[in-house]
């Protein structure tokens, strides 16, 4: 599109040259950035049981406790490179495997909520009317509950394993994607080319397949990365209560709660699951905010 | 105006009530709710006393009637535990998370509308850039976790602050902090999306075309019109805020709601988790009712038809 | 003796964009004496909102304002800082926009808005601005006027709103007022009555009046003074009978051929209209900018910079290389097609 079709006065609302280059490094490094450490992150979860050096469950006492190689002290060593736990387990391994923990829920629940929630707001949001009251009903009954409290106390009379964790959150994180998905259906069902297809006499099910969902993906994506973040923070405070993945799996939540007791004097105990935590999730939201500034570039933030 | 309340009013009530249905059927999940209060070494006898005592062997929708009845009224049994009448305990409890939820709402507050509305005025620049900074790490961090760093720097290494109890103002700090920063980033991009939007308004360029001064055209007219849909959405974070308190409170040992609901999960004090869902739920409901209401009298569109 | 408030000389707007410098407003020189109406026209994005924004300082940031003259009743616009200039804004020199729908805060009653410059610029009571703001409501003929002032923009028409905006734009007793536009947005019905109402206000205000506008049926009605505007030049400038009369420049008698006029256009007469569209404003643009869509265009137009020349009558000037008398002889042949 040449500039002179644009007026002078849009040509003056675009930000300057040099916001928009500064905006461009920043939005595309942030997809790079993210996408690269998310990717890293899978692929040392996929290959634990090639790369890590040792079996993150095998206690052995008389080697706890021994700090990672950066401090410096007699006992740190490159056996263990992030140093052992008050159980003796390298560190390292843990973490390592920890990483498959914390992305299977964020996967799985993420799936789980995102077929939920997809649903209701894509039904709500196409059939509009009753459909479109009942679904507000449900989707505002949910945010009334407290996710943290209902998840706990769900699976404390259930019972904790990953399975039950995996289950309860995707049954409770669906709210986003109902409420996104009913408004991009909204905006999408009423557009020229779903009146052709209904003109066409195309089943429902069909023009929802093959015209709505296409044209709304864009917005689904973004919120999968939003409530796949989501679901790995929860689980990690769920398992950092206690009820959520149990010793001796390596959920990182959970290597937290076991070393605060000891983290005066070990700090890094917490510190490097917390950083784990911290890129997973920091990275998994740099591409999804890198995802809506490329598929929607409006410059909205 | 009128109309308007009395259907958000209605959907509340309805909601509440389906939400009380919800919390009710939960101690149903483990099974046979007498058989777990029961114990391991209870006989049948035993098992069957502690039904015909609680009243677990009535048909379910008296039940829930009956317990909905004495719920509305203040009654939500006894805890099985404690030995004391479960509303007791929650309305002792109650205050200091109300206290340490406003205290973390005031912080959130002040650091996030500020940090929005300059990031709005110098969009693209390094001030904007640094606020979306603090959002995108405020999303990413665990709470739980940015918890004990703080605990661990300002409490143990720097000794400013205490870590735990609630004993002065001190004590609420790192709580209020840990639990502020959860809902911080919403708020601010909120505040920032929308300062953005009213000020590419008209009706702000016809404030500056009339000589007002700029503080005037950024607070009286455009934060006005741009705090709106905030107020929303800092009711609902606050609700979801006093849902997250469980953790902070439990790591800093405050005694509030949240360090009650996570005992009574340990202790499986069915009542009195239950009561604790219903009331965080309603209290919850009602929050976003006022910010409905609040929303409605802040937009003279809708409070004056 | 009449007297100059407005004197402009050589202004112009330059704009940085990814592609180069965008020039939308390109050396106008125009003046504006006490109760009279220029009218600046020109079709979309020629650059007269822009000029009158300049004009008000309210430039985006990015954009440059250069003018070799800028006075308001003598006083020098061009070295005020911006503290200075929102002193004059709304009180010396004030606007009305094109938008009355959205021109007004939704959150705040008319009457609040009203107010609020009289009481920012001269510091008068809130009771003394009400007594003001009903006064001049009622001169804009907004009746029950007191009552409209606890109002709120959403509760009257975009008529309605529009004579508000006038209003305001009056509170301070301006010795300018710049009107973008003010009837494109409103019924055509309303359109005439708003016209009229800004040409009486302005003769008993006696303020100065800059009316930009689209539209020549408007400018046939109130304006005293026309410059005629293309890609951010002024292509032509006269009084409204030297316009209307004899158009020298080709676009004039282009814009002229494209509405009705009663007596002139014979029953069944196609309109004319003018191909082509207005071209990029980025970088040197040497040559007329009407070249591209000039019937008569020569390898002369194309040459270098066409300036401004005085056509028959003093006072009005065009910028076209042909004389006033080649120009006269097309116009015939266009009107009696």
């Amino acid at each position: 599109m040449a500039v002179s079709d644009i007026s002078p006065i849009e040509q003056v609302l675009e930000p300057s040259p040099r916001a928009l280059l500064r905006r461009r490094i920043f939005g595309h490094a942030g997809l790079v950035i993210g996408a690269f450490v998310l990717i890293s992150i899978v692929l040392m979860a996929l290959l634990a049981p090639y790369i890590a050096p040792h079996d993150p469950l095998d206690q052995v006492l008389d080697r706890k406790l021994i700090p990672p190689i950066w401090f410096d002290s007699d006992k740190a060593t490159w056996t263990f490179p992030l140093g052992t736990d008050h159980f003796g387990r390298d560190y390292l391994s843990r973490l390592i495997w920890g990483a498959r923990i914390s992305l299977m829920i964020g996967v799985s629940a993420m799936l789980i909520s995102g077929v939920i929630g997809t649903t209701i707001g894509v039904l709500a949001g196409y059939f509009g009317g009753r459909v479109d009251m009942v679904a507000n009903f449900i989707i505002t009954t949910r945010l009334s509950m407290p996710v943290v409290l209902v998840a706990l106390a769900v699976v404390s009379m259930v019972g904790s394993s990953l399975t039950v964790v995996i289950w309860v959150l995707g049954l409770l994180i669906w709210d986003r994607f109902a409420v996104v998905m009913r408004s991009a259906t909204m905006q999408v069902r009423n557009l020229d080319f779903v009146a052709s297809a209904q003109a066409l006499g195309c089943s429902t099910a069909r023009i929802v397949l093959t015209e709505i969902l296409p044209n709304v993906s864009n917005h689904l994506i973004v919120v999968a990365t939003i409530e796949m973040a989501h679901a790995i923070l929860l689980e990690a405070a769920l398992s950092f209560l206690g009820l959520g993945v149990q010793p001796p799996e390596p959920s990182w939540g959970l290597m937290i709660s076991e070393a605060k007791g000891l983290m005066f004097f070990d700090a890094w105990l917490i510190a490097i699951p917390g950083t784990a935590l911290f890129l997973l999730v920091l990275s998994i939201n740099l591409l999804g905010d890198g995802l809506r500034d490329v598929t929607a570039p409006e410059g909205r933030n | 105006m009128l109309p308007y309340v009395l259907k958000r009013l209605a959907v509340a009530i309805l909601v509440a009530i389906t939400v009380s249905l919800i919390t009710f059927s939960m101690i149903y999940l483990s099974g046979d709710p007498a058989v777990a209060l029961a114990g391991e070494t209870a006989t049948e006898a035993d098992i069957e006393n502690i039904r015909r005592y609680y009243g677990y062997d009535r048909p379910i929708m008296v039940q829930y009637l009956d317990w909905l009845y004495r719920a509305v009224q203040g009654d939500f049994g006894q805890s099985h535990y404690l030995k004391k009448p479960v509303a007791e305990v929650i309305f002792e409890r109650l205050p200091t998370t109300m206290l340490l939820g406003f205290c973390a709402l005031v912080f959130a507050l002040t650091l996030s509308i500020p940090l929005g509305v300059l990031a709005a005025i110098r969009p693209n620049s390094m001030i904007d850039r640094v606020a979306l900074t603090i959002a995108v790490v405020g999303q990413a961090m665990p709470s739980f976790w940015f918890a004990l760093i703080m605990m661990l720097w300002l409490g143990i290494y720097w000794r400013l602050l205490p870590i735990t109890g609630t004993d002065s103002w001190a004590n609420f700090v790192m709580p209020s902090i840990a639990l502020g920063y959860y809902i911080t980033p919403a708020v601010m991009r909120l505040t920032r999306a929308g300062m953005l939007e009213v000020l590419s308004t008209d009706y702000i360029r016809t404030a500056r075309a009339k000589g007002l001064r700029p503080m005037t055209v950024l607070f009286k007219h455009a934060l006005r019109n741009a705090i709106i849909p905030v107020v929303s959405l800092a009711a609902v974070q606050f609700g979801f805020m006093l849902g997250g308190s469980i953790v902070i409170e439990t790591i800093f040992a405050i005694n509030g709601l949240g360090f009650l609901a996570w005992e009574s999960i340990q202790r499986a004090d069915l009542p009195m988790m239950q009561a604790i869902v219903l009331v965080l739920s309603i209290f919850y409901i009602v929050l976003t009712f006022l910010a409905d209401m609040l929303n409605a009298w802040l937009d003279p569109r809708i409070r004056v038809a | 003796m009449v007297e100059r408030i407005l004197e402009v000389e050589s202004l112009s707007v330059d704009i940085p964009v990814p592609s180069g410098m965008l020039h939308p407003v390109q050396d106008l020189s125009f003046h504006v004496d006490r109760g009279e109406t220029l009218a600046i026209v020109g079709e979309s994005g020629c650059g007269k909102s822009l000029t009158s924004l300049a004009l008000m300082d309210l430039l985006p940031s990015r954009a440059k304002r250069r003018a070799s003259k800028l006075t308001l009743e003598g006083q020098d616009l061009t070295g005020l800082s911006e503290r200075q200039m929102s002193d004059l804004r709304g009180n010396r020199m004030s606007m009305v926009f094109q938008e009355p729908m959205t021109s007004l805060n939704p959150a705040y009653t008319i009457g609040d808005q009203l107010i609020e410059a009289l009481r920012r610029h001269r510091g008068v009571t809130v009771s003394e601005a009400r007594d003001r703001a009903v006064w001049l409501l009622e001169k804009v003929g907004i009746t029950a006027a007191r009552g409209r002032l606890r109002q709120y923009p959403h509760q009257l028409s975009g008529g309605l709103r529009q004579r508000v905006m006038i209003a305001m734009a009056l509170m301070c007793g301006p010795d300018l007022i710049i009107a973008d536009e003010p009837t494109t947005a409103l019924d055509v019905t309303i359109q005439a009555q708003i016209l009229h109402l800004l040409a009486d206000l302005q003769r008993e205000f006696q303020t100065g009046l800059i009316l930009i506008t689209h539209d020549l049926g408007v400018v046939a009605r109130v304006a005293d003074r026309v410059a005629v505007m293309y890609a951010g030049q002024f292509v032509e400038q006269g009084t409204a009978l030297q316009i209307f009369q004899a158009p020298t420049h080709p676009y004039t008698q282009g814009l002229l051929d494209c509405i009705p006029i009663p007596g002139k256009t014979a029953r069944g007469a196609r309109l004319g209209s003018i191909p082509g569209i207005v071209p990029s404003l980025v970088g040197r643009m040497p040559g007329c900018h009407f070249a591209e869509r000039c019937r008569y265009v020569t390898d002369a137009c194309r040459a270098g910079d066409v300036a401004l020349r005085d056509a028959t009558e003093p006072g009005h000037r065009y910028r076209c290389v042909l004389s006033p008398e080649e120009s006269a002889v097309h116009n015939k042949m266009e009107t009696a097609q």
